[in-house]
């Protein structure tokens, strides 16, 4: 942990030590980062016709391999990681990204292959895909998965308009999505998308659906309810069957957003809560590497009664052993992306499932859930817990106990980088005033737990004693807070040459 | 000997002990109780039906024999394309993606310890602009199907009240069906409009389709059957309207070389960046792009990266304009997306920078050019024409007297991959395949392909 004296010496760093100037900053002209070999064939000249031949792309960059590298080494180093450390985003489930993963989808057969080559051609490919998705049937208890959707909000949209069709196909499709207040904010959207008004549904008082709530909203107007199991309060919705029941009996269906599958994967199926439809973000539970911000995938699982209208083509095995893409699927929504989604992303997933086997994936969600548990008890008190109900994964605090000495949530989550996290999810979900959002997955040991705790726990002393230090974190990061109200009202998207 | 408790995973670090200590914490005497808020009904009562755990080595084991299953570019001389190409790799690219910095951090929320993915997006958007000729990227969509997807609707929120979608028949197959998909509960109507024996967007035809209820009009360029279109025209067209104009890019790495949609009036380019250092990868991860005229940028969807300063008056980098996004505007938000892809975005900035102003002109120019001479070569072969005459980049459709199939079949009996059937998405073009050359093909490969198909034919014709 950094001490006040510390920081205080930091002045004595050179301003723009840890600075890296842009990749356009670094150009000069005659340096060059590549070579080809000379052009073999006879040069043609007059190939484009008048007008459409550019002369130069204009202040594009010229620099060498080594200033290349150095470049984004240098830029790797302003970022923190999950490999450095816990990363409690909570609802992210920033969990260990196996190296395996990486190189097996690396594999030469694999990564070279073309979307566009026929069936025969890529018969590894479409096993490995059948085989992707008869693991996830299993998991989810689902009687097909789609493997399309390149992203949880994707796999909402597919979902969604899943949905819409099958009820389109009994002659109404029907007018709203019912969405929880605690929900994420894609799953509105993928209700507008999809074509429908979303009404909101307010929790009770344990953070849940309210079953009464649910009865007085139901229709035969509305197509389903979106919910995230378990909710965003990491708390499971331990009604789902009664909710599935309300749902059914008008017609609606239940869909279920999954990206809190890491705390019950292995211990309860989805398919056997009566819920239609689940996406799942492997890039979340299943381990693929966040990226910075993707790639993802996001397949969908649905019921039997929504099967034939999930996008084509779907993977089929034949009785010799063969597989093939099928396309003949009259009901389908269509296709919900050229080629075959996210391939390389699956094969990362599939990796993660074979590493952790049956037993594996039930031991992720109760480690998952014991450290949750853990951060909880050793913080509650200190923290204010705003829902009391048992939570899994992830666990919701507040900054009520701070705020009268006029320190936030923000602050506290800034304050946290001074100490070496990365900081929770923050001011959600939103039925939380100041919500400090903690989910540490079942990669982190006992020891980066404490850590975390310690530091939280010294957090809420500051905040008593020096409540400045606090509010004017962090201190000992690359930059310090930012004006982010300047990148709104003067927007400055790209370089330009000054 | 004593073997190690096989329930002790190598990912998950807290063994017994720990488990002991921490429930100790906690106040309660197992694990399974934390779960007692799943009602015992619909807890699994067995094990997943699932193989593994496997060691990595049973894993190498089987997906490295299931890689070898695939006939692909590793033994095969390929000439696919089709909107996945295989370009030039170079070796900095993917090395650079394993740093864990880039790879293992999440969405940039946290701006004061995600710098190094905030200013290399700063970068991506930056070279997009330049590349596009338009004013505005974002840090990227799904792909470049989704991206026109993305751009119809954002084209429908600027032109309001009308319904009519005009898209190109050449526009990506799969691209036209995903957008059929993404709007089919909107209300809107796709008028497709097909081509002239040259190739090009039939600019008559464009005409009668361009009623004043015509929101957007989405062309691509190089278009499916590897024709350049003739943007000028089909800008009047369009404007003649008012609708917004949407140029779609496959082949990323024509922007080296031809004039960009900008410089011809677009209002939106759209496509897909994967020819810049991505491996075709049977389709993704890839990383579409979207790049707007400046009055449209508070209509855009997506993450944008802006500059700013911290406190201490230090330049940095944040993400921006949210209000727009989902997570701020939920149902009334620009889009639904919030993952998208940044580390493909990272790989085409690193590409991009690489390869730099020359480097860019000269793969496209050698794509080109290498084309021209595989497409001359093959015209002077009887039994072959070049479907269409247009004005091409690096891709071309050959006609035979023979189902593109069967010709195809025999090539791949020698080891080429010899193209897309264009009957798979025109039905009326059973005899035609979509051809695509890259900087990758030697003189002498080039020169096999013509020879292996000139037999293939001959065998045919007996």
């Amino acid at each position: 942990m950094t001490t006040v004296e510390e920081q205080e010496t930091a002045s004595a760093v050179p301003q723009g030590a840890n600075r890296e100037g842009l990749i356009f900053e670094h150009s000069k002209r005659g340096r060059r980062g590549y070579r080809l070999p000379a052009l073999d064939v006879p040069e043609q000249s007059g190939l484009l016709p008048p007008g459409m031949a550019r002369n130069e792309i204009a202040n594009e960059v010229e620099v060498s391999e080594v200033d290349v590298i150095r470049h984004f080494t240098r830029l790797s180093k302003l970022n923190v990681s999950i490999d450095a450390g816990l990363y409690p985003l909570g609802s992210c489930t920033m969990k260990h990204n196996p190296r395996l993963n990486e190189e097996l989808a690396r594999t030469p057969g694999f990564a070279l292959s073309h979307p566009l080559q026929a069936d025969h051609q890529v018969q590894g490919n479409l096993e490995l895909l059948w085989n992707l998705e008869q693991t996830l049937k299993a998991i989810l208890g689902m009687p097909r998965v789609t493997l399309q959707p390149v992203a949880g909000a994707h796999g909402e949209l597919t979902g969604i308009l899943t949905i819409h069709k099958a009820l389109a196909k009994t002659g109404n499709a029907r007018k709203y999505i019912l969405i929880p207040d605690s929900a994420h904010g894609t799953n509105p959207a993928s209700a507008a998308f999809a074509g429908y008004e979303v009404k909101e549904l307010k929790s009770n008082s344990r953070g849940t659906v309210d079953l009464h709530v649910l009865e007085q909203n139901m229709s035969e107007e509305v197509a389903a309810l979106m919910v995230t199991v378990p909710n965003t309060l990491g708390v499971f919705e331990n009604e789902i069957r009664q909710m599935a029941e309300i749902l059914h009996r008008k017609g609606a269906y239940l869909y279920c957003d999954g990206a809190n599958l890491n705390a019950f994967v292995g211990v309860a199926r989805p398919g056997d809560m009566g819920i239609d439809v689940i996406h799942s973000n492997l890039h979340k539970t299943f381990s693929t590497p966040h990226g910075g911000g993707g790639p993802g995938a996001g397949p969908v699982g649905v019921s039997e009664k929504l099967v034939p209208f999930l996008p084509t083509p779907t993977v089929e095995r034949r009785g010799d052993g063969t597989f093939y893409l099928d396309h003949d699927h009259p009901d389908s929504i269509g296709r919900m992306r050229a080629f075959n989604g996210n391939f390389g992303v699956l094969v990362r997933a599939l990796t993660y499932m074979r590493s952790m086997g049956p037993e594996g994936l039930r031991r992720i969600a109760q480690i998952a859930v014991l450290n949750a548990n853990y951060i909880r008890a050793r913080l509650k008190g200190t923290y204010h817990l705003p829902y009391d109900a048992p939570s899994l994964h992830e666990v919701v605090f507040s900054d009520k106990n701070q705020t009268p000495h006029d320190v936030h949530t923000l602050d506290i989550a800034k304050r946290l980088m001074d100490y070496g996290f990365h900081p929770p999810t923050i001011y959600f979900p939103l039925i939380v005033s100041g919500a400090l959002m903690i989910e540490p997955t079942e990669s982190e040991p006992k020891e980066e737990l404490d850590a975390f705790c310690d530091a939280m726990l010294a957090i809420a002393r500051e905040c008593q004693e020096r409540p400045e230090l606090v509010r004017s974190a962090p201190h000992t990061t690359p930059v310090r807070r930012l004006d982010e109200a300047k990148a709104a009202r003067q927007p400055i998207l790209r370089w330009r040459r000054t | 000997m004593t073997l190690p408790d096989p329930n002790q995973h190598r990912y998950i670090p807290n063994a017994d002990q720990d488990v002991k200590e921490m429930l100790a914490v906690i106040g309660v005497d197992s694990v399974d109780r934390l779960f007692d808020s799943i009602p015992n009904e619909v807890k699994l009562q067995r094990p997943l039906e699932i193989p593994g755990p496997w060691s990595e080595i049973e894993s190498r084991r089987w997906f490295r024999d299931l890689a070898a299953k695939n006939k692909s570019a590793v033994d095969h001389l390929s000439f696919l394309g089709g909107g996945a190409y295989a370009h030039y790799q170079p070796a900095c690219v993917d090395q650079l993606l394993l740093r864990a910095e880039f790879l293992t951090s999440y969405t940039p929320y946290q701006p004061e310890v995600s710098q190094g993915t905030l200013q290399s997006i700063f970068e991506y958007q930056t070279h997009q602009c330049l590349l596009t000729g338009l004013d505005v990227a974002n840090a990227s969509l799904y792909d470049g199907s989704t991206a026109l997807c993305e751009a119809v609707l954002l084209a429908e929120r600027v032109v309001k009240n009308r319904t009519k979608i005009v898209i190109a028949k050449s526009v990506h197959p799969q691209y036209n069906e995903t957008v059929r998909t993404y709007v089919q509960n909107l209300g809107y109507e796709i008028v497709e409009v097909g081509w002239t024996n040259d190739g090009r967007v039939d600019i008559e035809e464009l005409r009668r389709a361009c009623t004043d209820d015509v929101f957007a009009v989405a062309v691509q360029s190089p278009n499916f059957l590897g024709v350049l279109e003739d943007y000028d025209s089909i800008a009047t067209v369009a404007n003649g309207v008012g609708a917004v104009k949407i140029a779609v890019i496959t082949e990323a790495t024509s922007l080296g070389i031809l004039t960009p949609p900008g410089a011809h009036g677009f209002d939106i380019c759209v496509g897909e960046g994967q020819a810049w250092g991505v491996p075709p990868q049977f389709g993704g991860p890839y990383v579409g792009f979207m790049v707007v005229r400046d009055a449209l940028k508070r209509h855009m969807p997506g993450r944008l990266v802006g500059e700013t300063v911290d406190v201490d008056g230090r330049r940095a980098y944040v993400l921006t304009l949210a209000t727009r996004e989902q997570h701020i505007r939920r149902g009334k938000a620009t889009s639904n997306i919030c993952t998208n892809e940044a580390l493909i975005a990272l790989a085409a900035n690193i590409y991009l920078s690489l390869m730099g102003k020359e480097g860019l002109r000269e793969v496209a120019w050698q794509s080109m050019q290498k084309a021209a001479y595989l497409r001359d070569r093959l015209r002077a072969i009887s039994s072959i024409t070049i479907a269409f005459g247009g004005p091409i980049y690096n891709e071309f459709v050959v006609r035979t007297p023979f189902p593109a199939h069967e010709i195809l079949r025999d090539l791949e009996h020698d080891k080429i991959l010899g193209g897309i059937p264009l009957g798979n998405f025109y039905p009326d073009h059973k005899n035609d395949f979509l051809v695509a050359v890259t900087e990758l093909h030697s003189r002498e490969q080039l020169d096999r392909y013509v020879s292996v198909l000139s037999a293939a034919i001959s065998r045919e014709l007996r």
